[in-house]
């Protein structure tokens, strides 16, 4: 279901490094052996029979990250994003696979549109990358999409994202025959009566800047009805980009009555609030919208307690004109492939907010155990898909510096903990 | 919140800020000094109330009470601004508010320059960033804006090299109406400590309401802001739907009823009918003596009674006159730098 270019597999040898990984229950200063791209021994001290020799000292060696929410902007606008800069992006920030958005132009709601995506990714791909397919065509919200084909095809799972399923009924179907192909439906949950025309939530920043709001109960009532639906089809569903407090109690609830639910949040709800949006910086606008501090408290809390099991960008490249305007101009979405572990390194896990095995295991394991893919993990006989992280090291976040077409980042000009120093991903090097 | 990179922890700039000292800190307002350019010096913008003090407010009147002063003169122009390019950017259609700016440039000889969004290159696509820079190329001393989205006049402070007047952005801010409707309750009720101002309308989608709210905090006036549920935001001031509520107030307020800013079907109120039958201003529902205030333009027969709206007690003309007077004075200052007293400006009349 992942497709990426032809890499030569790695021999390395990754020495002294602190190895974490949380499923596993490892975390000790050990070396690492990968012979042809498999992990072949981890001890001590192990023989380097002639291979690469990375030293690890002072470094941390983790399963690399999986993000389940990216916008590859291909086809359609490539020149915000292609498949190539965007799994380079993508492995600069440690991950070793990605999920694209259909919500390209064309939709991908086809397979034939599917088929071509395969395609360039095999050609460019840098590290694994999957796709999502529509839910409905032309996320219309009107007729759902050739699932079936679109499944056998590569699909990972269906989504509209970006714009929710209006019909309940039609989301009752989706989720019937979403059940035939095995693939979860991951929503966009937002209901558009109370969220159109809302530049950013609704609250006493947005009142006095008389921005048109949108409120937290315009995501949780959806997510109330989402919920309420795939409890009652038995079936599976995976909630994208939380940002209420409301929504996130919800699943809570769901989870706690059995039904098969998961969550994401992105890093920027987790470091936030709409107090940012103060600033009126087109780079702090997003959908859905940066909130409260007590939705920021219970994402943060839903987090730790694994209600929500993945962080996801919802990396959103721009060009640079279009986000150079005024706020209310600005289309919404950020970048963070590069940013995401570094920013919440140093906003979440150095102040003492989370720990640091938490925050590998949601960008890691957590994601792929939503999606069905294969899991990062550091044991002999697993593929090499490693991140080596340099927690001490800063790195400063500019214009110039994305692998990413776009530079849409909230994070520019900020000096982040935790350098990503080496990312494998399917056995190869992929950054360094 | 704990990030620093987007500005959202910037401690606001109050005391010292805005009009304020300008040889000693940075007056921008949001714009972060790292992402000016280095040779490029902070100018004085008013960009909002919220960037203003007390003693900035309490500047400003005084100096439009001088400039009063001057208007009752037979030759109306003062030497004031000469050479200075004052560029009036509107992206909204105004009467009142563009009239005035470009009037009280003129009154205080600084060349002016209208450019209107329709008929300009606006009409065929340009953005923003690029009105700003062709307008910058002339090398204008202020550039007043008035545009429908939120942010824009900050957009421009940080694009063009020159000094920034917001003359209304969305729903946002429009600092120079309650600076003029201060001028205009001192004038006529002596004084601004202690009144008591309801506020009756679509506060909602009302930059004028928003200013106002934080102006009447600076100087001591209590406000009470009256309207269906949905147009009242909470801006940290009394709120209610019920009319009666203007009982006590010294002043009442009346905000139009901005259908243009409307949706259809939002369903705000049921009818506009139903509005006024509810909030309308009638002489029924004044008290004597109790003044009315609107900043224009007015509907008659909706959001206010055209008997109220003629009557003595509306101040509503003087609020066009402020408007002139208090316009100077934001141009003066802001060029002019730091605070202006009566012996300056007589000065620069001589010159």
């Amino acid at each position: 279901m992942l497709w990426t270019k032809e890499h030569e597999a790695e021999n390395v040898v990754v020495r002294s490094a602190r190895v974490v990984d949380p499923t596993e229950g490892i975390d000790a200063v050990l070396d690492v052996r990968i012979d042809q791209g498999v992990i072949a021994a981890i001890a001590q001290t192990v023989d380097t029979n002639e291979h690469r020799v990375i030293d690890g000292t002072g470094l941390v060696l983790a399963p690399a990250f999986v993000d389940p929410h990216v916008h590859l902007r291909t086809p359609g606008r490539e020149d915000e994003e292609t498949i190539a800069s965007g799994t380079a992006a993508a492995a600069a920030g440690g991950y070793c696979a990605i999920l694209a958005m259909p919500n390209t132009d064309p939709i991908v709601d086809s397979a034939s549109t599917l088929r071509s995506l395969v395609e360039t990714a095999k050609l460019e791909g840098a590290i694994p990358v999957g796709f999502l397919a529509a839910i409905t065509r032309g996320q219309g919200g009107e007729e759902l999409t050739e699932m079936g084909e679109l499944a056998d095809a590569g699909a990972v799972a269906f989504s509209d994202d970006g714009v929710p399923v209006v019909s309940a009924g039609l989301m009752r179907r989706a989720l019937q025959y979403a059940s035939i192909t095995g693939r979860p439906l991951a929503l966009h949950c937002e209901e558009p009566s109370l969220s159109r025309g809302g530049h950013m939530h609704e609250g006493a920043v947005a009142a006095e800047l008389g921005l048109s709001a949108y409120p937290s109960v315009g995501e949780s009532v959806m997510v109330e009805r989402d919920l309420a639906l795939a409890a009652y089809e038995e079936q599976p569903v995976h909630l994208m980009h939380l940002s209420a407090a409301e929504s996130v109690a919800a699943l809570r609830r769901a989870q706690d009555g059995g039904a098969h639910a998961s969550g994401e949040v992105t890093p920027h709800h987790l470091v936030l609030t709409d107090e940012a949006v103060r600033s009126l910086d087109a780079n702090v606008k997003m959908n859905p919208p940066l909130r409260a501090e007590r939705d920021r408290v219970a994402l943060l809390d839903a987090l730790r307690d694994g209600t929500i099991e993945a962080i996801a960008t919802d990396h959103a490249p721009h060009a640079r004109h279009e986000k150079d305007v005024p706020f209310e101009a600005a289309p919404f979405g950020v970048t963070g492939l590069e940013t995401a572990f570094a920013v919440l390194y140093t906003e979440l896990v150095e102040p003492g907010l989370l720990l640091l095995a938490t925050l590998l295991e949601r960008m890691s394991a957590g994601p792929a155990r939503i999606f069905g893919l294969e899991r990062p993990r550091i044991a002999t006989g697993a593929r090499a898909n490693l991140v080596l992280l340099d927690l001490g090291g800063t790195t400063t976040v500019t214009e110039d510096g994305f692998r990413s077409r776009s530079a849409n980042s909230w994070l520019l000009g900020r000096t982040l903990h935790g350098r990503v120093a080496l990312t494998i991903a399917a056995g190869a090097v992929v950054h360094e | 919140m704990t990030s620093r990179g987007v500005g959202s922890t910037e401690p606001r700039k109050s005391a010292g800020g805005g009009l304020a000292g300008a040889g000693a800190r940075p007056t921008v307002h949001l714009v972060k000094d790292d992402l000016r350019p280095p040779d490029r010096p902070s100018r004085r913008h008013l960009i909002s109330i919220a960037d203003l003090t007390r003693d900035d407010v309490e500047r400003l009147l005084g100096t439009a009470h001088v400039f009063e002063g001057s208007l009752t003169r037979n030759v109306k122009k003062l030497p004031t601004l000469k050479g200075h390019l004052v560029v009036n950017l509107f992206y909204e259609s105004s009467t009142r508010t563009s009239s005035s700016f470009e009037l009280a440039a003129k009154r205080l000889s600084a060349d002016t320059m209208t450019i209107k969004s329709a008929g300009s290159s606006v009409d065929k696509g340009e953005s923003l960033k690029d009105t700003a820079l062709t307008i910058g190329a002339y090398d204008p001393d202020v550039i007043v804006i008035r545009h429908p989205q939120i942010g824009a006049p900050q957009f421009v402070a940080r694009v063009a090299d020159a000094h920034v007047v917001n003359a209304g952005d969305g729903k946002n801010q429009h600092p120079t109406q309650a600076l003029l409707d201060l001028y205009t309750l001192q004038q006529e009720l002596g004084r601004l400590d202690g009144l008591h101002v309801a506020i009756v309308g679509d506060v909602l989608h009302s930059r004028v309401a928003r200013s106002l709210v934080q102006a009447f905090a600076l100087v001591g006036i209590r406000c009470t802001l009256v309207g269906p549920p949905a147009l009242l935001p909470q801006l940290g001031v009394e709120t209610t739907s019920d009319i009666g509520a203007i009982r006590d107030a010294d002043v009442v307020y009346v905000l139009r009823m901005q259908r243009e800013r409307m949706e259809p079907g939002a369903n705000y109120v049921p009818s506009l009918r139903e509005y006024t039958a509810r909030w309308g201003i009638t002489p029924e529902r004044l008290q004597p003596g109790q003044k009315v205030m609107h900043p224009g333009p007015m509907n008659r027969g909706v959001e206010i009674d055209p008997r109220v709206a003629d009557s003595a007690d509306s101040l509503v003309e003087a609020q066009v006159r402020s408007g002139l007077v208090v316009r100077m004075a934001v141009l003066y200052d802001v060029l002019t730098g730091g605070p202006v007293g009566v012996r300056n400006l007589a000065a620069a009349e001589v010159a």
